[in-house]
């Protein structure tokens, strides 16, 4: 009873600690925005896009020079009234697809996409399969009832046997 | 017919193996550049002389676009090669990016200026808009100002041959 009571408080310290360390690694930046909708649209975005240098980092995360410069990339261009869409392309045009974590659904990307659904319909046709086909398999292979005069007749010939060798 | 059906799993296999194993020579950090084929950015700047420039200065010719900082030490290291591509008759612009112009100044008179001319980019938004995200980066550029190839890491004698010489004979014949 003890144990349980300890390893519950040990592992929700560990929780604790795991899942505040998340938010604390974010870059602190004082910035002023006109809007708190500006603001936030802000976040969102450097939380999406990713940097180019520093690969599994976005860009609200990343110390790097580059990725610096590609938030005040973003917030020059907030300010100027540019929507999501269009601060997206603006960075797919010079970085490729690779900045955005969540890349559109198009041509080049629909094995990313749907790749992974694909695979999963397939693995659960395979299974379905092997599974109707081995029922009917064992269908076939179960002993068929004998009928009962052959039956009758069989066990006759062995009574008969036993009595000859008595 | 039913044992063909026994090495799907097996050719499955085959498969996927031969997609990861080509994998692991693939670089990561080397992005494609969203620029192929593309128009060199338009841009208005300074050189490190200080006369003005635009992306019209660097028409004409075939040429190298060369992304570089004096804090970069790869950029030391293909220097002398560069050197070497420019007394061939290679012509190279440079793009000091998020440089200090004097520190630059000094480099090339150390090291020897292999470009016909730097443009000054201090605060890195030239490179922005060329998918620069480290240095050095090279740029093949055609005639008419289309970036042809881009090469990431430092320009030596393998790249030259293997990758970015091709490509320049290719556009210069046309």
């Amino acid at each position: 009873m003890i144990g349980i009571k300890h390893s519950l408080v040990k592992f929700s310290l560990w929780a604790v600690l795991l899942f505040s360390s998340f938010q604390a690694n974010a870059v602190i930046e004082i910035l002023e925005f006109d809007s708190q909708a500006e603001k936030e649209r802000y976040q969102t975005l450097i939380d999406e896009l990713r940097c180019p240098k520093c690969q599994n980092q976005n860009l609200a995360d990343s110390n790097a020079q580059i990725a610096v410069d590609l938030r005040n990339k973003v917030r020059e261009l907030i300010d100027a009234g540019k929507n999501d869409e269009e601060i997206k392309a603006h960075l797919v045009a010079r970085y490729g697809d690779f900045v955005l974590y969540r890349p559109e659904v198009k041509k080049e990307t629909y094995v990313l996409w749907f790749g992974p659904a694909i695979l999963l319909v397939f693995g659960a046709l395979v299974v379905v399969i092997v599974l109707v086909a081995n029922k009917r398999k064992a269908s076939k292979n179960e002993p068929q009832a004998e009928p009962e005069e052959e039956r009758q007749a069989r066990l006759n010939k062995l009574l008969k046997e036993n009595s000859e060798k008595e | 017919m039913k044992r063909i059906t026994l090495f799907v799993p097996f050719l499955l296999f085959i498969g996927l193996g031969f997609f990861l194993f080509r994998g692991l020579s693939l670089d990561p950090k080397e992005l494609p550049s969203a620029l192929i084929g593309k128009q060199f950015p338009a841009f208005t700047a300074e050189k490190i002389d200080g006369t003005a420039v635009s992306e019209k200065d660097l028409l004409g010719e075939v040429s190298l676009v060369n992304v570089w900082a004096t804090w970069c030490p790869t950029c030391k290291q293909e220097h002398a090669y560069l050197n070497k591509l420019a007394s061939e008759g290679i012509k190279i612009f440079g793009v000091n990016y998020k440089d200090e112009t004097d520190k630059a100044v000094t480099w090339l008179e150390q090291l020897g200026n292999p470009y016909v001319f730097n443009i000054k980019d201090e605060d890195g938004m030239l490179g922005l808009d060329l998918g620069v995200y480290g240095a050095p980066e090279t740029y093949l550029l055609d005639k008419n100002g289309v970036v042809r190839l881009k090469h990431v890491g430092d320009v030596n004698e393998r790249v030259w041959k293997t990758k970015i010489e091709p490509e320049y004979r290719k556009w210069v014949a046309q």
